[in-house]
């Protein structure tokens, strides 16, 4: 990104703007779909501001890990479609996908959010997965709060199907699928010397560092995330988790 | 959340203080043919890196006219934890790779080698834990053992909270704490105490994050002096 708008920006955050408007710690306009796919056991389309993701849960039959024998498990991808971004390619996950999703997985499990042991079928034989699926539609940035909120809503949707041992009868639900805990995530971006909530596209173009914040319903934080190629003090650290925890109290309001 | 007689921590299984860091060896120059190179050993995790370049870019539309690039790869070696890990590339590797070069990114300035990268491999051969802080100390070492220009080394490690107890260096038994392990690695360049590598496996309130931060802080000291002594043990005859 070249340094002229990158000076324009700076010059705005001097005076104590945005270029879009909102104050330091504003999140966008956030918007919550959830009739996105009937196929799905849960499903949820988030919107943030011009940034639009959505996130699909499957139900699977599979073998526990040996290690875990009485346990589910979920499995998180992210695909960066080449439909909402220039910047998107086709082909094997790029790295930032990779992150993407392990860093909402990382919320999920880390919060302890569903109860892997409630997913066993049978001991050491057949465990449910869940098979958490995250497609960036548009990309105006900030599309790893927008993920991991999508996520959420979605696992809040999801039925079990019926399971009669050899089968999966997706058309009859059994029950809904437990959570323990409200895992949301909270970006904040530094950029010379100011913190902003919810970059838009520009801004994580543009930005020093970054800091992604889980934060569970009791204000725990589950899981922490350092992006961004330059560095943050202790203060800033101090700074970004306030303004997240704050947030993440808005973000976990907007699902039913 | 309460913490039970039977899930406290109250002694480290290893019998160290909660705020002391296992045994720590580094060498620099391990890797004869490469441009700077070094072991970083912490307790039973051991790192290897080499550093080549700076070397031409290619391809060439990767070229950068105004300075260098730098390019990590992380890797665990297949045997180097119980079970095999199979050879290539994993999600995990990747992200690492990710993360451990925007941890080294602020320390080093390669704007003096236009259309140029400087590689950096880090080789983990044994694993107990902290895997990517211990890359990260190698790398740092091999990268000023190669001579490339930098404002300070950078020193990692993880910190974390193990039964309620807020603690520095977990080693494995420690990160599978059955009631409740957090594991938080952090990287300081430690001349400014900057902080370049931020992540966080599990549950911590956040003035127990802050505390967690300065036990870093204190502990990337200890490990600095190690790199140090690494540094002039290799060139102080030479």
């Amino acid at each position: 990104m070249d340094n002229i708008s990158r000076e324009y920006l700076i010059k705005f955050l001097d005076k104590g703007k945005r270029i879009n408007g909102r104050k330091f710690d504003e999140l966008r306009e956030i918007e919550v779909d959830y009739n996105v796919s009937k196929h799905a056991e849960g499903a949820a389309r988030i919107k943030f501001g011009d940034t639009e993701v959505i996130v699909g849960v499957k139900l699977e039959v599979g073998e526990p890990f040996p290690d875990k024998p009485d346990e589910g498990t979920i499995i998180v991808g992210a695909e960066m479609l080449p439909l909402s971004s220039a910047e998107f390619e086709p082909g094997p996950p790029s790295v930032d996908s990779i992150e993407l999703a392990r860093v909402v997985d990382r919320a999920i499990r880390e919060s302890k959010a569903i109860d892997f042991k409630k997913l066993c079928i049978t001991k050491g034989e057949k465990v449910w997965m869940v098979l958490i699926d995250i497609y960036t539609i548009n990309d105006d940035g900030n599309l790893q709060d927008a993920s991991a909120l999508a996520t959420l809503a979605a696992l809040k949707q999801v039925k079990i199907p019926r399971y009669d041992g050899k089968k999966v009868d997706y058309s009859e639900k059994t029950g809904k699928l437990p959570l323990l805990s409200m895992p949301v995530e909270c970006s904040v971006v530094k950029i010379k010397d100011k913190l902003l909530s919810d970059p838009c596209f520009e801004e994580e173009k543009m930005m020093d560092a970054r800091l992604t914040v889980g934060v569970t319903e009791n204000n725990e934080i589950c899981a922490m995330q350092k992006g961004g190629k330059k560095v943050l003090t202790i203060e800033d650290v101090n700074e970004m988790i306030e303004i997240s925890l704050k947030n993440s109290e808005k973000l976990r309001k907007l699902l039913k | 959340m309460m913490v039970t007689a039977t899930n406290a921590y109250n002694k480290r299984m290893d019998g160290r203080n909660f705020d002391e860091l296992r045994e720590i060896e580094a060498k620099v120059g391990v890797v004869k043919s490469a441009d700077g190179s070094a072991m970083f050993k912490i307790g039973d995790t051991i790192a290897i890196a080499a550093v080549r370049g700076p070397r031409d870019l290619y391809p060439r539309f990767m070229q950068n006219p105004k300075g260098g690039i730098l390019r990590c790869s992380y890797n665990m070696m297949s045997f180097s934890v119980d079970e095999r890990i199979r050879p290539g590339p994993s999600r995990r590797s990747r992200e690492i790779t990710l993360v451990t070069e925007n941890a080294l990114m602020p320390a080093v300035d390669l704007s003096e080698f236009p259309n140029s990268v400087v590689d950096v491999f880090i080789e983990i051969v044994q694993a107990d834990a902290g895997t990517r802080c211990a890359g990260i100390c190698a790398a740092s070492l091999a990268l000023a053992d190669a001579g490339i220009p930098m404002r300070d080394l950078v020193c990692a490690v993880s910190v974390g909270k193990v039964g309620g107890k807020i603690l520095v260096d977990l080693n494995k038994y420690e990160e599978d704490y059955e009631d409740g392990s957090s594991d938080m690695p952090v990287a300081f360049l430690p001349r400014r105490n900057e902080i370049s590598l931020l992540q966080l496996d599990g549950g911590m309130k956040k003035e127990e994050i802050l505390n967690a931060l300065e036990l870093a802080k204190k502990s990337c000291v200890e490990i600095l002096e190690v790199q140090r002594n690494a540094l002039m043990g290799k060139y102080k005859n030479g």
